[in-house]
């Protein structure tokens, strides 16, 4: 907390855009999850199978599609802890459409439709009420999934249509899955988005000063509404994958994937404070931490303790950059 | 005096209390037998506790989510302990979860004072790793009432004046934070740290050295309750307390503990937590499921922090507000 004397640094010369590259973050985490990838092949026999490793794909994509919308949220400084819930209570709603026999298109309809109003719902709270996004999606975490209870109990929607299950068990050619494809879709527009829109810049702008962000002419509220409404659309999303590869409905479905969802953004190299961070970035975490996971099942390490190295990662990624810089001083 | 605390949150809180528990009496009078109440009070107690220790947390502007974790970890390590030595003292048991308690809030503090990473990131981070830790030495078994030694289950239950210990450990807790927060100067710095950390700076207070003290005392005061949740309920496994965390950020803030730190006080806090508590304890009186109990506290949360934000609207008199924006 203590600030440190503003000195004049002048580089002997201008970092070129290879010089920029290797110093990356991306790359770094690249090295991470080729070195992850190749210790998995030498410690399972299982591993290197393509519909071995087509299944692990199942352990991040989910995650990855909400992940891709909260990279931008917090980018732009705000934050969404309420992203599982939306999943329950998008799931819930597909499941009482489907007592009343609506079809496939409708329950994708409903989903989407359930996590954009959910994402609708923080984003008033938080642009139009001026409050903090952290408590508002603390709180919604709870209203949302405590509806899921209210609605569900301890009961289960089953039964989903055969065509349903297509979305998280469905393979689009050979060993690629629908989800993977959607992901890859997602990944290039995300990316779109963020690095070669006058929007994306204006996500960066919002996260590095939103007050000058405002005075240069960039409509702050909307645009942090409009994330709002893609972190929820984008739980929609996940929640009609997540339930059709699932085939069933509880209130508990996709219980603390908020934190895994954080964890990928940040492994990603996204600066928790907002203000920077890249698409990529995300991509490649997204890799690391499903292979890690899908690793780790391999050699027979239950989900609880691979929740210690999710933490430890999460942690280990932040502190590690700035312990480095503390020992150089 | 009179007008001031009439006009406070505290008066509000108390008001919504007693609306509250007169709603409840209409439809169910026995509810608010003195008896009926110290039994809520009892089953509020391990809220109101943690509620205090994240409220200092909450006041110099970081947040623990993993107060419910360093709770579960330590009430198993409460139990291994009396389960692999049963003759040692219940009092010995309670001095070493309180260090380990401690011990865990150091970690979260040290990261945040030291190396300078966000509150939500680390204990976010250390949420998880505290629930593994807990399935690796439990090796994901549960430790069952016939395990635990009757001392070491009976002393929550002990009564002291009528009143059971547990209800002692919160009345002790809350009398010790009044104490800490108006008489010490930790106490103020916590209030200054949080309301403007520039300023603090100057007045020489350390901020980050008051984050690490209130992330110690959090954590310590997980570390007790572990114990008292453990004794009481006879019981020890990994999900002990699962999304507890919550209700506590909900009971500081419906307490008027402003998240973005500096505002708040013990009144609040413990008002907050017996809000929750008179819900939580109502619900199955007047015939609610209890599957309500998650989107009730989550529209508390929800209008409170409205509320709040009404309320806590920068007034003429704070001359050293920063001016930087607040996220």
């Amino acid at each position: 907390m203590t600030a440190t004397p503003l000195g004049r640094h002048l580089p002997d010369r201008l970092t070129t855009r290879t010089n920029r590259l290797i110093r990356s973050w991306e790359l770094l985490l690249l090295a991470i999850a080729v070195a992850i990838f190749i210790f998995n092949a030498m410690a399972s026999p299982y591993f290197l199978n393509v519909w071995n490793l087509s299944d692990a794909t199942f352990n991040f994509t989910e995650k990855a599609m909400i992940a891709f919308a909260m990279a931008l949220l917090i980018v732009a400084g705000e934050i969404d802890l309420s992203v599982a819930a939306i999943i329950a209570l998008a799931s819930t709603a597909m499941g009482w459409a489907l007592q009343f026999g609506v079809g496939t298109p409708g329950l994708v309809g409903i989903g989407l439709g359930t996590g954009l109003l959910c994402g609708a719902f923080n984003g008033i709270l938080v642009t139009r009420l001026g409050l903090p996004s952290i408590v508002v999606t603390i709180g919604t975490m709870s209203l949302f999934r405590g509806i899921s209870y209210i609605v569900l109990g301890d009961q289960a929607y089953r039964g989903y249509p055969d065509s349903f299950a297509w979305f998280g068990q469905g393979y689009i050619w050979w060993v690629f899955t629908v989800e993977i494809a959607i992901f890859s879709m997602l990944a290039v527009a995300f990316g779109i988005l963020l690095h070669r829109t006058n929007f994306g810049r204006a996500v960066y702008a919002i996260g590095n000063n939103p007050t000058a962000a405002l005075f240069s002419g960039i409509r702050v509220t909307r645009v942090k509404f409009i994330l709002f409404l893609l972190t929820g659309l984008m739980s929609g999303l996940a929640a009609v994958c997540l339930t059709s590869r699932l085939g069933s409905t509880r209130p508990s479905i996709g219980l603390g994937m908020e934190l895994e969802v954080v964890t990928m953004v940040v492994l990603g190299g996204v600066n928790i404070l907002g203000g920077s961070g890249t698409i990529p970035g995300v991509v490649i975490a997204a890799f690391v931490m499903g292979l890690v996971t899908f690793g780790l099942g391999l050699l027979n390490v239950p989900g609880i303790v691979m929740s210690i190295f999710i933490g430890a990662l999460l942690i280990g990624v932040i502190a590690l950059p700035r312990l480095f810089a503390m020992v150089r001083k | 005096m009179l007008r001031h605390f009439l006009r406070s949150r505290e008066a509000i809180l108390t008001g919504a209390l007693f609306f509250l528990l007169a709603l409840i009496a209409l439809r169910f009078p026995a509810f608010v037998a003195p008896r009926n109440l110290a039994a809520v009070f009892n089953d509020t107690a391990p809220l109101i506790i943690l509620a205090l220790g994240q409220m200092v947390v909450i006041l110099t502007r970081c947040i623990d989510l993993s107060v419910a974790a360093n709770l579960a970890l330590c009430g198993m390590v409460a139990a291994l302990i009396n389960v692999a030595a049963p003759d040692l003292p219940v009092v010995a048991i309670i001095a070493m979860v309180v260090i380990l308690g401690a011990l865990l809030g150091a970690f979260n503090g040290i990261l945040v004072w030291k190396v300078g990473i966000p509150p939500i990131v680390v204990t976010l981070g250390t949420l998880t790793i505290f629930r593994g830790i807990i399935f690796l030495i439990s090796d994901g078994k549960w430790i069952n009432a016939h395990e635990m030694t009757e001392g070491f289950k009976a002393l929550p239950r002990a009564d002291i004046l009528g009143i059971p210990m547990l209800s002692w450990f919160a009345i002790l807790t809350i009398a010790g934070f009044a104490l800490l927060i108006s008489r010490t100067a930790l106490g103020r710095s916590f209030f200054a740290v949080g309301g403007n950390p520039h300023a603090a700076v100057y007045t020489g207070i350390d901020v980050g050295r008051t984050q690490f003290a209130a992330f110690v005392l959090a954590g310590a005061l997980a570390g007790l309750t572990g114990y008292l949740w453990v004794a009481r309920y006879a019981v020890a496994y990994v999900d002990i307390a699962g999304g507890f965390e919550l209700d506590v950020i909900a009971a500081c803030v419906i307490g008027g503990i402003s998240i973005a730190g500096g505002i708040g006080s013990v009144g609040g806090a413990v008002l907050g937590a017996l809000f929750l508590g008179v819900i939580k304890n109502a619900l199955p009186v007047v015939d609610v499921s209890p599957f309500w109990q998650m989107a009730i506290s989550g529209a508390a949360i929800i209008v409170a922090v409205v509320l709040n934000s009404r309320s806590n609207r920068p007034k003429g008199r704070l001359i050293l507000r920063a001016t930087e924006v607040r996220r």
